[in-house]
């Protein structure tokens, strides 16, 4: 009995404190800074054209196969505005088999691909959750508006500032810099 | 003339589950009842098989962490430990000190929030609404935390073969004290609530006792054996990773019973805190990941680890083969293994404390059939 009338004061207390639940449709709470969500690409501004040079380490590690992509010879290497030689025209993830474990973050050495906030991507259609390569890099601009990203190996990856380190090179050694390591693919393991 | 003269009786078979929600997944129970009194239980589990340990041959040790996180998916860290630390062992690494804390601190965390789901979910097993909610408030706070540091909630990857993805956030420290305040005012909420409660006590005190030998002999481990009486406790008596520096006790109890496997576990809970809080204290800044190849390629030969998890003695045995892939992985599940006892213990139960005792083992299906 005593037991019981413990029981209704412990409940009571809390009986006029504001409840802790949110009401999910109407309340969204925020993600935390680190929040892995679906993975998405990243733009390289500089270049206007994605990070990715299509090198499949992220395809190939991929636990659940979830992800496929297409590399071809890219137009604007040619032209002298971007240092990546190979570049993806296609890149598509199947959403709804990804577990969002984050091994293609991992594994990418070219800042491509990163794990966005988002996480509501349910749809009517049933091919809805297979996001391509422009919708992958919708995702991709909408996280860098969230969260303020920025590649963390610059000097490798951002076009603009490569070909600047490139031309610098050049200059200095009168020689063309064409054996810049950043467009080899990147070899397994030996970090 | 007696009764057996006059009336036939047969034994009844009771098929209990596979959908029945006091199961805790799809486990299925055929009780054989002799009146209101359990003669026999056949326990009948797979429903959850995914065959995890042949998919672990076909993937990469990196990979194999994320289907040991879908194991026990109520203390997901846990588990990643054990195999991290069966490949470590094996490839003769050693993770650096402040990994090591992370680990730990991440991994009793985990266990806060299994033993509070336990305490919710026995309480309704048993019939009793609240304690559940509050045991479902402080777990959140917990997943919260491991939000901002691993990404996840439940699915982490966060523990890596070598130490741990990457260095926990800036504020980390204050934000886990602040969370170890606020848990620790929730167990005891749970506590008070529910341990010494009259009605809690007479559905549980006495029931489903099991003593150390049938429960040794079963292969019971974890808070279900040292409620028995035994203190075994695989962090002190084989001890791994940090643990060694920490103090704490292994609570034991007496009896053997239900009261006694959830009491062990309340007890517990303290117990992580107080863990927690030493290894805040003494974590100093370092390295978190040791220095090693990115694609793990252990030698060939074998290795058996073994740890606590919240349910009991966890082990892995990986054979390698020296590729990338690991040749076997057999897992050693404390909820499978501890549902060996389910016999002996409900030998002669009533069948309304058929739920109690199932519940006061604290099974995983995911974990179970694996």
């Amino acid at each position: 009995m005593i037991g019981t009338f413990k029981g209704l004061l412990t409940t009571a207390r809390w009986l006029l404190k504001r409840p802790v639940t949110a009401h999910y449709p109407e309340q969204h709470l925020p993600v935390q800074q680190r929040y892995m969500g679906f993975p998405a690409l990243l733009m390289d501004d500089t270049a206007d054209e994605p990070f990715c040079t299509g090198c499949m380490v992220c395809v190939r590690e991929c636990p659940t196969q979830c992800m496929s992509a297409q590399m071809h010879d890219n137009p604007n290497f040619t032209d002298g505005t971007s240092h990546r030689r190979k570049i993806i025209n296609e890149f598509e993830i199947n959403l709804n088999r990804c577990i969002l474990c984050g091994i293609c973050v991992d594994v990418c050495s070219f800042d491509a691909i990163e794990m966005s906030y988002e996480h509501e991507l349910a749809s009517y259609a049933r091919t809805g959750s297979r996001a391509d390569l422009p919708q992958l890099l919708d995702l991709g601009r909408r996280y860098v508006d969230m969260s303020g990203w920025s590649p963390a190996n610059a000097e490798k990856n951002v076009a603009e500032v490569a070909l600047a380190k490139r031309a610098a090179a050049a200059a200095a050694k009168a020689a063309s810099a064409g054996d810049d390591a950043s467009t080899d693919e990147p070899t397994e393991g030996g970090e | 003339m007696t009764a057996e003269q006059t009336y036939d009786t047969v034994d009844m078979m009771l098929n209990m589950g596979p959908q029945h929600p006091a199961t805790h997944g799809v486990f299925r129970m055929v009780l054989t009842i002799d009146g209101e009194r359990v003669v026999d239980v056949t326990p009948h589990i797979g429903y959850l098989h995914r065959g995890s340990e042949k998919l672990a041959e076909n993937e990469s040790y990196g990979q194999v962490v994320t289907l040991f996180d879908r194991l026990d998916y109520v203390a997901n860290l846990n588990n990643e430990l054990i195999f991290c630390r069966a490949a470590e062992r094996l490839m003769g690494i050693e993770p650096p000190e402040r990994g090591q804390y992370i680990r730990v601190i991440l991994a009793e965390l985990n266990r806060l929030a299994s033993h509070l789901l336990f305490i919710g979910t026995y309480a309704i097993d048993l019939g009793a609404m609240t304690p559940i909610m509050y045991g479902f408030r402080e777990r959140e706070r917990i997943q919260n935390m491991f939000e901002s540091v691993t990404g996840a909630r439940m699915m982490h990857n966060f523990i890596r073969i070598g130490g741990v993805k990457e260095d926990v956030p800036a504020d980390f420290v204050p934000r886990v004290r602040a969370l170890l305040d606020d848990v620790e005012r929730g167990v005891h909420e749970c506590d008070r609530l529910l341990t010494f409660n009259e009605v809690f006590l007479a559905r549980t005190r006495g029931v489903g006792v099991i003593d150390v030998p049938t429960a040794l002999s079963c292969g019971l481990t974890g808070p279900s054996l040292r409620a028995s009486g035994m203190a075994y406790d695989v962090r002190k008596d084989y001890p791994y990773e940090v643990y060694p520096y920490l103090s704490y006790k292994v609570p034991v109890g007496e009896n053997g019973d239900c009261w006694d496997r959830y009491y062990m576990r309340v007890l517990e809970c303290y117990e992580s805190l107080s863990m927690v809080r030493q290894c805040l204290d003494q974590m100093e800044e370092g390295p978190v990941m040791a220095q090693m190849r990115r694609i793990a390629r252990p030698p060939k030969g074998e290795v058996y680890v073994h740890g606590e998890n919240p349910r009991g003695d966890i082990g892995v045995f990986l054979v390698s083969d020296g590729t990338d892939k690991p040749y076997r992985v057999k897992v050693r599940p404390p909820s499978f293994c501890n549902l060996v006892s389910l016999r002996p213990m409900m030998r002669d139960a009533y069948i309304a404390d058929a739920v109690a005792i199932l519940g006061s083992l604290d099974i995983v299906l995911g974990e179970v059939d694996r």
